[in-house]
């Protein structure tokens, strides 16, 4: 037998351990969230997950609370939801959240708080722009726009416990927090390794991909699922495209093997496809060594002719191929159909050993 | 893989033989990282001190290329101290009485004078690796790119089998891939002796059964040549017609002097691409391709798992899918091939012609794949290969191995070692990585890494061009000054032309696999003023 707590007058089963927050999601109780990081431990920074805990003396955060048997919680009343708006209004103060011209802008935690407290005016003054760190930008993927910070913390929490880079922490003290690489130095000369998960949990838009921008808003765009074409662990990814173009690239949650984790090269590698160098027409050589425009009938003619006539006189073994690792198992499935069954060699290989 | 990636996090002891773990595969490197955060031991064995090292209990420095005597030494502690798992070594394998033998030949002492690891710590590091079960031992190509690779892997295997640790959720023998899909284009017999999903060619049956599905009247049954040799039948003239699909070999093959003169002796050479290469300078054709995310397939991961890729973009100009490619050549030498899309290929022909991956259908692809072997379509894939030490082929084989130097040690004249890898922020020969926005201002130029005894030797300061000669060739590079490197080594990549490792590896290679001796050779640095 499961034990039970209260959730909002109804008898609901828990287990011993969770928190009010996956206990209340289970029995279908939804509570907001901003600075929780499943994997995480929880730092109960926000308090947006504020929830009302019968015989407690103010208001509990639900991702850092367990459940305990029988305890009462309420977690859509009037005194909560109070509680809650005033505490978006107070991060809506906090900085500079000019949706308009916001990368994260229709994908954003706090716009969609805001939203649904129908929040129209700033109730606080808003922080002064003086007192606004200066952004961060000055290598080629992340950007951190300080007036958007809201200091919940996950992409501290990302780096240090989720990928254990340890390349950025909370710096400073209150009015001046800032999250900060070592030595508050740009992220180019830290420890970073632009694998880009804290910009993946960034709720709000104060990390952004710096090659994103401008190329699509998320209700413009489609997500496409692929896998990381790279190194051989196979990293399930998003591709955000808009018109036939990838915008960005982001990790799949919760999917084998990566868990909504990718590197450098699967998150920010993607766009040598759009190089202007690829290859777009067949070529073939000119007797004087220059290559020349083909049509694909001509070129396909000749290798067909060719490894003909090399069959003809000296034997099917005289033609070699290697496959590409990196391609499509259909490719490479294709590939030694041609030698085997078409050429008549088994001389098909590829570069396993690199 | 023998596992899968989500037993890292899981995992309680982890051994790391030759794996640059965060800088060649970091996703992977992530979950062990976690995994040490929870409690699991780490032990991490390489001649370099990696950034893994960082998380570590132990870093076991062991001298470039003595694997093989290392692991030898550990296991006659296991077998001496009488530590070894007695019941899965007699339930689940054979040979133990030969591999004792051998390794008797091995005490700590001799050990450590061949890998410079104290016979103390191999001592240590026996006794810890018995004390937690399953330990699960990862190997990337440390383990593989050397004269012995084969013997390095059996090796693996072995200590692994010895400790009982072979068949069990994080446990077992995991070396990582490293393209994405190595591992598929051997599943897919892009290899010269085995139809796809491992049917050998030489076997009567197994040649009938494809033949009939092709529909042609026979198939070659004798074993093709591996990529170097067919290389140097480039040179003899025994090999006319030579097709390049994807490979830049101009850069990615030891002797990058030599590869160019094979190269430069095809009478025919047709490349196959998505960007004008160093190794498209040589070809006769030049065929453009697709790209990833340009066309539908799958890709096969280390842990054998078949993953979905799928169409964003339109491929640029006139470019093809590989597969079209080939049917196209296929239907000029009079051959109709019926299938007409990835998926057709996969489902009418792969999946039926393959036992171990008859179960997986795209249909059944449009999450987190599946792990083969699933041999039926209700099969729900294979993350653990010979679960609970009961292997696919019978009792697993102990192998009593001889350690061997590399093919080129230091001498006089080219006093260092050279060992070659991956850094972080390019991907082999950066026909991709360069060509990718930023990734340059990351990582813009190749470097020699060198420790600071030998930079102190040399009287070399970090940041100076020096040259680094092998018997094969030299370049030019910046020396970069590193603790990361053990005094008498030398390492680089292959990232950039002019300053790849490959002008200076020795093209050497395992009798077996034909895998070259990228870890391994000598070299001289000279200063330039
Ligand atoms: S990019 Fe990765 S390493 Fe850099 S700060 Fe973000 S999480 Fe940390
Ligand atoms: S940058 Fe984003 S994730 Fe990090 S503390 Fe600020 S709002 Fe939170
Ligand atoms: S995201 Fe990184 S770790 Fe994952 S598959 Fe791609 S290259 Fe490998
Ligand atoms: S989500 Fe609970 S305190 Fe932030």
């Amino acid at each position: 037998m499961s034990q039970t707590f209260i959730l909002n007058g109804i008898e609901t089963p828990f287990t011993p351990g969770q928190m009010i927050l996956d206990a209340a999601r289970n029995g279908g109780a939804e509570i907001p969230t901003l600075c929780y990081l499943k994997g995480a431990a929880p730092t109960g920074a926000c308090r947006i997950c504020c929830v009302e805990v019968k015989g407690a003396r103010s208001l509990m955060a639900a991702c850092s609370t367990p459940v305990t048997a029988g305890m009462e919680v309420t977690t859509n009343s009037e005194l909560v939801h109070r509680a809650r708006k005033m505490n978006v209004e107070f991060l809506l103060a906090s900085g500079k959240h000019n949706c308009l011209m916001c990368e994260a802008n229709g994908n954003c935690r706090l716009q969609d708080l805001a939203y649904f407290y129908k929040i129209t005016k700033l109730q606080f003054r808003e922080k002064d722009e003086k007192d606004i760190y200066p952004t961060e930008d000055q290598n080629p993927f992340i950007v951190r726009d300080f007036s958007r910070c809201i200091l919940c913390g996950r992409c501290v929490q990302a780096c240090n416990e989720v990928v254990v880079n340890r390349a950025i922490s909370q710096g400073y003290r209150g009015a001046e927090s800032k999250i900060v690489t070592g030595g508050d130095s740009p992220y180019n000369e830290s420890e970073c390794v632009f694998c880009g998960q804290c910009v993946e949990v960034c709720p709000v838009g104060a990390l952004t991909e710096k090659k994103a921008k401008g190329l699509g808003r998320p209700w413009e765009t489609q997500k496409i699922r692929t896998t990381c074409p790279y190194c051989g662990v196979g990293c399930q990814q998003w591709l955000h495209v808009k018109d036939g173009k990838i915008a960005k690239v982001t990790a799949v949650e919760d999917a084998q093997p990566n868990q909504g984790r990718l590197c450098v090269k699967g998150r920010f590698a993607y766009d040598f496809i759009y190089s202007e160098e690829r290859l777009k027409t067949p070529l073939i050589r000119e007797v004087d060594g220059a290559f020349r425009e083909a049509s694909w009938d001509e070129a396909l003619d000749l290798v067909a002719s060719k490894f003909k006539s090399i069959i003809s006189e000296h034997g099917p073994d005289a033609i070699a191929g290697v496959s590409c690792a990196r391609s499509i198992n259909e490719d490479s499935y294709q590939m030694q159909k041609l030698f085997r069954a078409v050429i008549g060699t088994n001389n098909i290989d590829h570069c396993a050993r690199t | 893989m023998t596992n899968s990636f989500a037993d890292f996090i899981k995992a309680k002891l982890i051994l790391m033989i030759g794996t640059n773990m965060s800088e060649a595969h970091p996703v992977a490197s992530t979950f062990v990282k976690d995994a040490v955060l929870g409690g699991a031991q780490l032990i991490v064995v390489d001649p370099r001190r990696t950034d893994m090292v960082d998380f570590a209990q132990m870093h076991v420095q062991i001298k470039v290329g003595s694997d093989v005597a290392l692991i030898n030494g550990i296991m006659n502690v296991l077998i001496e101290e009488n530590l070894y798992d007695k019941k899965y070594v007699e339930s689940c394998t054979v040979g133990f009485e030969d591999l004792k033998k051998k390794v008797m030949e091995y005490p700590p002492e001799r050990a450590a004078e061949i890998s410079g690891v104290s016979a103390d710590t191999i001592r240590t590091l026996a006794r810890r690796l018995a004390s937690v079960k399953p330990a699960m031992l990862m190997y990337t190509l440390g383990i593989t790119e050397h004269i012995c690779g084969v013997n390095n892997v059996m090796s693996c295997a072995n200590l692994q089998m010895l400790l009982g640790n072979v068949g069990f959720e994080c446990g077992g023998v995991n070396p990582l891939r490293g393209q994405n899909n190595v591992q598929g284009a051997c599943d897919m017999g892009a290899l010269p002796n085995v139809f796809p999903g491992y049917q050998r060619v030489d076997n009567a049956d197994a040649r009938a059964k494809f033949a009939k599905a092709w529909n042609v009247k026979s198939l070659p049954d004798k074993p093709g040549m591996m990529m170097p040799t067919m290389m140097e039948n480039l040179t003899t003239g025994k090999v006319k017609a030579f097709y390049v699909f994807g490979e830049n070999l101009a850069n990615t093959e030891p002797d990058i002097h030599h590869v160019e003169h094979c190269l430069q002796s095809a009478e025919f050479l047709v490349c196959q691409d998505i960007f004008p290469t160093e190794t498209t300078r040589f070809a006769h054709v030049i065929l453009p391709a697709a790209a990833w995310s340009e066309n539908d397939g799958t890709f096969t991961s280390s842990e054998r798992r078949v993953n979905r890729v799928r169409t964003a973009s339109v491929p640029p100009g006139q470019a093809k899918p590989n597969w079209w490619i080939f049917r196209e050549i296929a239907k000029r030498m009079g051959h109709q091939w019926a299938s007409n899309s990835a998926k057709e290929i996969w489902d009418q022909e792969v999946s039926v012609l393959a036992p171990s991956m008859a179960g997986i259908k795209y249909r059944r692809l449009e999450g987190d794949g599946i792990q083969w072997p699933a041999p039926t379509e209700e099969h729900c894939g294979t993350p653990t290969l010979h679960k609970d030490g009961k292997f696919t082929c019978g009792l697993g084989v102990l192998k009593p191995i001889d350690w061997i130097p590399p093919a080129e040690v230091p001498d006089k004249e080219y006093p260092l070692v050279l060992s070659t890898g991956r850094r972080l922020y390019h991907y082999h020969t950066r026909t991709q990585t360069g060509r990718s926005r930023g990734i340059n201002d990351l990582l813009g130029e190749e470097t020699a890494d060198i420790s600071a005894a030998d930079a102190r030797k040399l009287g070399v300061a970090d940041g100076e061009m020096i040259a680094v000669k092998s018997r094969r060739g030299e370049v030019k590079v910046k020396a970069r000054v590193t603790q990361q490197v053990p005094e008498g080594l030398v390492w680089m990549a292959f990232h950039f032309r002019d300053a790849c490792a490959n002008w200076l590896t020795n093209p050497v290679y395992d009798p077996i696999t034909q895998t070259a001796e990228y870890k391994a050779c000598a070299v001289r640095i000279d200063r330039l003023t």
